[in-house]
């Protein structure tokens, strides 16, 4: 993975300096509060509904054991022991002391991470497949793009007070596990039909919040070395004309929305034309300078298949579950890549504990060539493992409670902080996840049900992604209650999709029932092998919809007699 | 109002006056509305200086570059940044003028405007009275080296690598 070389390691500790005297200013006054928030926040740190919360960057979710290990120091020193990985590959910490925050950038200096834009309306973390470099599918591995993407934006003296916030993914593979068409920019790498060099498909414009949009494709193949050039013109245009008049109406997907992709593109064109490209791209050395940290690992020679592997699956049924839900095919014979689960059945989705951290820090360094994934699906990769290494990687996640065999099933959750933390959510998401995972705890029936992804948000802004969730849930507050409405048919892969609305918002004691009634729809009409996802598609959302209201409408009427 | 610029607070040669005629002092800034009268109405020793909105297309300004000794850019908000995409638009087709940041920006943007191509700053009294000169020039020094090639003069770590790459390569005899 990438190493700081003299430069970054400068620009860094430079940054915590700068912080430090930031905060002395707001304290002495010479900052007024108002100036001070942006500030902070491109440092990382909100203030939440009980506490700051500083959130961490983890470039394009890839962590070395010793920087997981030195989150699990700042969960013990200055949390409660615990940290939370977000939809967007980060680490939060939710219980943190503003005089503590300069000391906690010099900790994550120390190994090479920091805060910078993980929050503000800036270019924030730049996030990446998280089976980057294992997928068989994989053209490229998108993370030395993401990795430059992350220099050129950061402190970018043009584009730190732009209008809203600014999310780039990068995918190098078919199949998009970076949901590239729901950010504001989204680059796929390709090769050219003709002359077979690579590129990127540039999509701009998706995004979840309040009006969801799936992106658009502004341009089919841009060569590689032209890359920062025309995300420069890309920026450029949306500082200039993005809408400032409005809050929720500030993202770029706005912007494309209301002049329309054509005129969008012209913009963008026009001022990528007036660029000069050479003294703004990166050097193809430079290119290659750090793509050589990502080079593949030293693998060993293995087999494609591992005895001991298969016999300990043949033996163990509770190995062999596991390993069917948590297992990837790794492209180089003999290995695997695993996810650990963060999402034990009632617990809160993406909590880790410091001594997880630990452990799976020591994981890591044994069994994965020391480097670790965090995923978008609030879970932990480790993405090099030897297949004949599984039932011991196992049983010692098996010890710390890691084990959980649901990854991409039913109780593989998404949910926001919500309510529990957050300012600005108007209805509590854990405990909705809770409640759900517990209902379907059982094994067998996960198992059956198959890979359904369920997302929860505790507000309209959409940070537990509940528009492309499979089935998705929002929390919204109605009259001074917690209401929820359910969204069914949300995909964020390649085929991505906006669910749809099945209905008047239902109480939070109601949504394991609804939920549970929309499963049952699935598993009576599915045909063999056909996935949740995939019998919505086939059959439309009417027969679910049917289910969805069969119980809740008493109950809505009941309330508008009592109302009236 | 104060004038810093990279070397600190620096007289300011010019006054504001809404239209210009001889009795206005030999520099004269006026509002973007009434540049064409006062650029009409200017006499031969004068100089004309216009204070922008961050919202005019750029290419107006381009039309009238040779005839204007400075231009202004206001910040209505320091959380506005377009002040930074048209100075920058500005100084990427050719302008060669005096260009200066002006409004209610803060001093921990001092170094974003002269990246972007700013040559001075004329912040707002309220916001000066909380940061004053040191402040401004111990934030315009806080990060020495940034990523982004071709913004300012300040040596970017880009090109410091190319630099080291070179050096490296001429060392080993290549």
């Amino acid at each position: 993975m990438y190493r700081y070389d003299q430069f970054d390691e400068r620009f860094v500790r430079e940054r915590v300096a700068q912080f430090r005297a930031q905060v002395k200013r707001r304290l002495d006054g010479s900052l007024s509060d108002d100036e001070f928030k942006p500030l902070r926040l491109m440092n990382g740190l909100y203030l939440q509904l009980h506490a700051y919360m500083l959130r961490i960057a983890v470039p394009y979710g890839t962590l070395a054991s010793r920087q997981l290990r030195q989150l699990a120091v700042i969960a013990d020193r200055y949390d409660r022991g615990y940290g939370h990985f977000t939809t967007r590959q980060n680490m939060q910490f939710n219980w943190i002391k503003l005089r503590d925050v300069p000391d906690i950038h010099s900790l994550l200096a120390d190994v090479e991470m920091h805060c910078i834009q993980t929050s503000g309306n800036c270019i924030r973390n730049v996030t990446a497949d998280h089976f980057a470099g294992v997928a068989a599918d994989e053209l490229e591995d998108p993370r030395p793009t993401a990795e430059l993407i992350r220099q050129w934006s950061s402190l970018h003296p043009e584009f730190s007070f732009l209008p809203r916030k600014f999310k780039i993914a990068v995918t190098g593979a078919e199949h998009d596990r970076a949901a590239v068409k729901l950010h504001d920019i989204g680059l796929r790498i390709l090769r050219h039909p003709d002359t077979h060099e690579i590129g990127y498909e540039v999509i701009v414009g998706g995004g979840l919040g309040r009006t969801p949009y799936v992106g658009k494709v502004v341009r089919e193949f841009l060569p590689r070395r032209d890359l920062l050039a025309y995300l420069e013109a890309i920026v450029r245009v949306y500082n200039a004309d993005g809408r400032r008049d409005n809050k929720f109406k500030a993202r770029i997907k706005i912007l494309v929305h209301e002049i329309g992709t054509e005129e969008f593109r012209r913009r963008v064109e026009e001022e990528f034309a007036q660029l000069d490209g050479p003294t703004i791209n990166a050097d193809p050395e430079e290119v290659a300078r750090i793509a050589a940290y990502f080079a593949p690992p030293a693998y060993e020679k293995l087999p494609a298949k591992s005895n001991a592997y298969e016999t300990h699956r043949a033996t163990n049924p509770a190995f062999a579950t596991w390993a069917d839900a948590n297992v990837f095919p790794h492209r180089v014979p003999g290995y695997a890549a695993l996810t650990i689960s963060l999402k034990a059945i009632g617990e809160a989705p993406g909590d880790i504990t410091s001594g997880q951290m630990r452990l799976v820090a020591d994981l890591a360094e044994k069994y994965s060539f020391d480097e670790l994934r965090v995923t978008h699906l609030q879970n932990v990769v480790l993405a090099h493992v030897r297949q004949a290494d599984l039932f011991a990687v196992w049983q010692k996640l098996c010890e710390a409670d890691l084990a959980t065999p649901n990854v991409g099933l039913v109780t593989d959750i998404i949910a926001c902080p919500g309510l529990d933390y957050c300012a600005l959510a108007t209805a509590r998401s854990i405990p909705i996840a809770q409640e759900l995972s517990k209902r379907f705890a059982d094994q067998e029936r996960q198992k059956d049900i198959g890979p359904l992804g369920i997302k929860i948000s505790g507000c309209i802004n959409a940070c537990g992604h509940h528009h492309i969730g499979n089935i998705g849930i929002l929390g919204l507050e109605k009259n001074g209650v917690e209401n929820y409405q359910i969204t069914l048919g949300g995909d964020a892969t390649e085929n991505a999709a906006i669910g749809g609305h099945l209905g008047p918002g239902i109480d939070a004691k109601d949504v394991p029932d609804a939920i549970e009634r929309l499963v049952d729809v699935y598993l009576a009409q599915r045909e063999k092998g056909e996935v949740f996802i995939d019998t919505v598609r086939r059959i439309g959302v009417a027969p679910f919809k049917e289910a969805f209201v069969a119980k809740a409408p008493v109950k809505s009427k009941e309330r508008e007699n009592a109302v009236a | 109002m104060p004038l810093l610029d990279r070397k600190g607070l620096k007289q300011n040669p010019f006054v504001r006056a809404d239209v210009v005629d001889e009795t206005a002092g030999p520099n004269v800034i006026v509002p973007w509305a009434n540049v064409q009268d006062a650029l009409a109405a200017k006499g031969k020793d004068q100089q004309i200086g216009v204070d922008l909105p961050n919202n005019v297309p750029y290419g107006e300004v381009l039309a009238l570059a040779d005839k204007l000794a400075l231009v202004t850019i206001d910040f209505p908000a320091f959380t506005d940044g377009r002040a930074f995409t048209l100075a920058r638009r500005l100084r990427n087709n050719g302008f060669q003028g005096v260009l200066r940041a002006r409004g209610n920006l803060i001093a921990d943007q001092f170094a974003y405007a002269f990246a972007c191509g700013f040559d001075e700053v004329e912040p707002s009294e309220a916001v000066f009275a909380r940061q004053p000169e040191e402040q401004w020039l111990a934030a315009a020094r806080r990060i020495t080296h940034t990523y982004q090639r071709n913004y300012g003069d300040v040596g970017n770590i880009m090109d410091q690598r190319r630099a080291a790459r070179l050096a490296k390569e001429q060392a080993d005899g290549k």
